[in-house]
């Protein structure tokens, strides 16, 4: 269930101004029934004052999609023309106290259909806005790159995921995302040289094609190194010198020092250990006499274990086993 | 007021029998099944009489050819890739356009990333499998099959019997998912060729967290998940014993409901079907009229969208679901209708009802007078319609 605010649930109940407008002198329609979400929005402006003297609604779609319809309504009447006109999408989702971000669209919906109704009031042909607004980006919701090129500056959009959010470009085949990266690109770029994106925030396509290596600056901030962890500091330094680099074999016999220096320990408890076979990072010994099944020995044992570690230069555990 | 869930395909309610069978395993029951004290003796006793009952319901020869999972998206994967692990010298998949994504996903990535080369059968208006195509993508370089036997939105049931006696003439192994159909229609694996099949607990009044891959004797096996010799060693890690339980519970109570199922169950379905198709116009029933699970109706309705119609529903205390693009997050409709040429004036405005075993006639009743008002007041609301009538025609979009 989506996480609807108070608000929204409260335009979609009980939608205002629902309904045909039947003196409606401006009318927009935006969307269509294969995308899951059309409006018509109707206006009565006073042709004097130009002030939007009463505006209703008609929308097919979700929950979110009614609501922003009714709070565009609402954000409209009273206004004139040209005030209304510099409404955003923004308005539209704050006066609903925000959308989840999945739903963003609505309100782009809501901003688009009042484009469409300004446009007609004032004559102009919506056609050539097509021409204005550019070419065809996602065939699947008809947005073109004027469309996209607003929601993305009015929205501060960085990103692919969130401009399908809002536009819902994208959406669905996926074949235009490398032209809606490019528009996402270009347009960002035009936001950073006006001041309104911060240069690391803007989206660039190289980032989105391939993982090409950061800049050097970023580079030489964040230097990557691969080291073996740090002996540990021991109070009885075995074997100086001996520490990391060891083949295989030379670990084996350092392995097998270590123990044969620690036996005097457990011998003077009555017991003995042995080393039965190294695999990999356990090193598996035979606890015999008293030390078999003491409890004490596996603190013993931690002794062991820190010794090898520190003699080899990597982590290492001793675990006791019975004889093979 | 009571409210009414009608949403039994996304998931039902634990019967309470079910849950009081599996309390004792929190409790004194702990043990872990595979410790060789009386702890776990007892425990694994009640896995084995659980194994038992999905035996039953399944119709299987033998108990162990039951392996108990997380649920339907582990047994799906794992079958499909236990197929192809046993086959190396074969590299195709067939399933169908409008599968569960357990399953979808599952082969989208097989394609992508494995090279496996998937054919996806697709299905008519009805939701029924192409049968011819069926045949044109079996071949011998085919490993596994993956069908559904009922559909999760539609409750189109394929002819999975048949369709693994196909699979069987190519020496591919066949796999069904059969989590919405287990309990809802009469299953007797021992009479079939079907290899494999994945059920889900908490789609028949189990807990949730527990599911079944029935694997036929003989069949060549690899397990997904490693670690250890539980269930002989197809599936590693120790057993849900609490779930394990519950779904041998849940089992038996299908088995003595499954009559209910399909005769007042089917009822009430069909009086919600033909009630609303009565009371409202502009509306259709999805799906294969002839062959359908008994508990669903899937229900398009023209010119409007279906989040809005579960928003009011929800409202009124129904809980059913929908096919539309706006409450997945995805801003397509259903793949399931879009497979099945569902056009779009109707496919974003489809209402899924699932009953179950616990649905009752005044349930059916409320839902019949609550409906007509919902889909009247959004259809008003609607730019595609116009004083009960279409209109779609009228709306001509600056943008579209």
């Amino acid at each position: 269930m989506w996480d609807y605010s108070e608000k929204v649930k409260e335009y979609f109940f009980n939608p205002k101004n629902a309904g045909v407008l039947d003196d409606a002198n401006a009318i927009g329609e935006v969307g269509a029934i294969a995308c899951g979400d059309a409006l018509k929005l109707m206006l009565k402006v006073n042709t004097d004052t130009h002030v939007i003297e009463d505006a209703r609604f008609q929308t097919f779609g979700c929950g979110s999609a009614i609501a922003a319809s009714s709070a565009l309504t609402e954000l409209i009447i009273g206004k004139t023309v040209d005030e209304a006109r510099k409404l955003t999408n923004r308005d539209i989702a704050d006066f609903l106290d925000g959308l989840p971000p999945e739903k963003m669209h609505c309100s782009v919906m809501g901003a688009e259909a009042l484009a469409a109704a300004v446009a007609s009031y004032r004559g102009e042909a919506v056609d050539d806005d097509d021409h204005e607004d550019g070419a065809l980006v996602c065939k699947c919701f008809g947005v073109d790159e004027g469309m996209l090129g607003r929601a993305i500056r009015t929205n501060k959009l960085t990103t692919l995921e969130q401009v399908t959010f809002y536009t819902k470009a994208g959406g669905s085949c996926a074949t235009c995302h490398e032209a809606v990266e490019e528009v996402l690109a270009a347009t960002n770029a035009d936001m950073v040289a006006a001041g309104e994106l911060l240069p690391g925030e803007a989206f660039t396509a190289r980032a989105a094609t391939a993982p090409a290596p950061a800049p050097a600056a970023r580079m030489a901030s964040a230097p990557i190194t691969i080291a073996p962890p740090k002996p540990k500091a021991s109070a009885t330094p075995a074997q100086p010198g001996a520490a990391a680099g060891l083949t295989p074999a030379q670990e084996i016999l350092a392995i097998g020092r270590v123990i044969d220096e620690m036996r005097g320990t457990f011998k003077a408890d009555g017991g003995d250990v042995s080393l039965v076979d190294v695999s990999g990072d356990l090193i598996l010994v035979h606890l015999t006499g008293t030390c078999a099944g003491c409890q004490l020995a596996g603190a013993t044992l931690g002794g062991v274990q820190a010794r090898i570690t520190s003699t080899l230069g990597r982590p290492v555990r001793v675990v006791p086993v019975q004889q093979v | 007021m009571q409210p009414i869930y009608l949403d039994n395909n996304a998931t039902t309610r634990t019967d309470p029998r079910v849950v009081e069978a599996m309390l004792p395993y929190f409790t004194e029951q702990f043990g872990n099944a595979s410790s060789m004290h009386a702890f776990g003796a007892d425990v694994g006793a009640a896995v084995g009489a659980a194994r038992h009952s999905l035996q039953a319901l399944l119709g299987a020869e033998f108990d162990h050819e039951v392996v108990f999972t997380s649920g339907g998206t582990e047994s799906d994967n794992t079958a499909i890739l236990a197929g192809l692990r046993v086959m190396p010298d074969r590299n195709e998949v067939v399933t169908s356009t409008v599968e569960h994504p357990a399953v979808l996903s599952l082969c989208d990535w097989l394609e992508r990333n494995e090279g496996v080369v998937v054919h996806r059968i697709p299905v008519d208006s009805q939701g029924r499998l192409d049968i011819d195509a069926y045949r044109a993508a079996l071949s011998d370089r085919v490993a596994v099959v993956s069908l559904m036997w009922a559909n999760n939105e539609t409750g189109t049931i394929f002819p999975v019997e048949g369709l693994a006696d196909l699979a069987k003439e190519v020496g591919a192994l066949f796999h069904t998912d059969a989590v919405q159909a287990v309990g809802k229609v009469a299953i007797n694996l021992k009479d079939t060729a079907i290899d494999m099949l994945s059920l889900s607990g908490h789609k028949l009044h189990g807990p949730k967290g527990i599911g079944a891959l029935y694997v036929r004797r003989g069949t060549r096996f690899r397990s997904l998940v490693r670690g250890g010799h539980q269930e002989r060693g197809r599936r590693a890690g120790t057993e849900n014993v609490p779930g394990i339980v519950g779904l041998g519970r849940a089992a038996e109570l299908a088995a003595a409901y499954m009559a209910d199922e399909t005769t007042r169950v089917r009822d009430l379905r069909d009086r919600l079907e033909q009630g609303l198709l009565q009371r409202i116009g502009n509306c259709f029933v999805t799906g294969d009229p002839l062959d359908r699970l008994p508990n669903t109706a899937n229900v398009a309705f023209e010119y409007i969208e279906g989040e809005a119609i579960l928003l009011l529903l929800n409202k009124a205390g129904i809980a059913a679901s929908s096919g539309s693009a706006c409450t997945s997050g995805s801003l397509e409709p259903s793949h399931v209708l879009r497979a099945m040429d569902v056009p779009f004036t109707a496919a974003h405005g489809a209402i899924r009802f699932s009953l179950s075993r616990e649905t009752t006639a005044p349930e059916i009743d409320r839902v019949l007078e609550e409906m007509p008002p919902i889909i009247a007041r959004l259809r008003e609301l609607s730019p595609f319609w116009t004083d009960g009538t279409p209109t779609a025609d009228a709306f001509n979009p600056a943008y579209a």
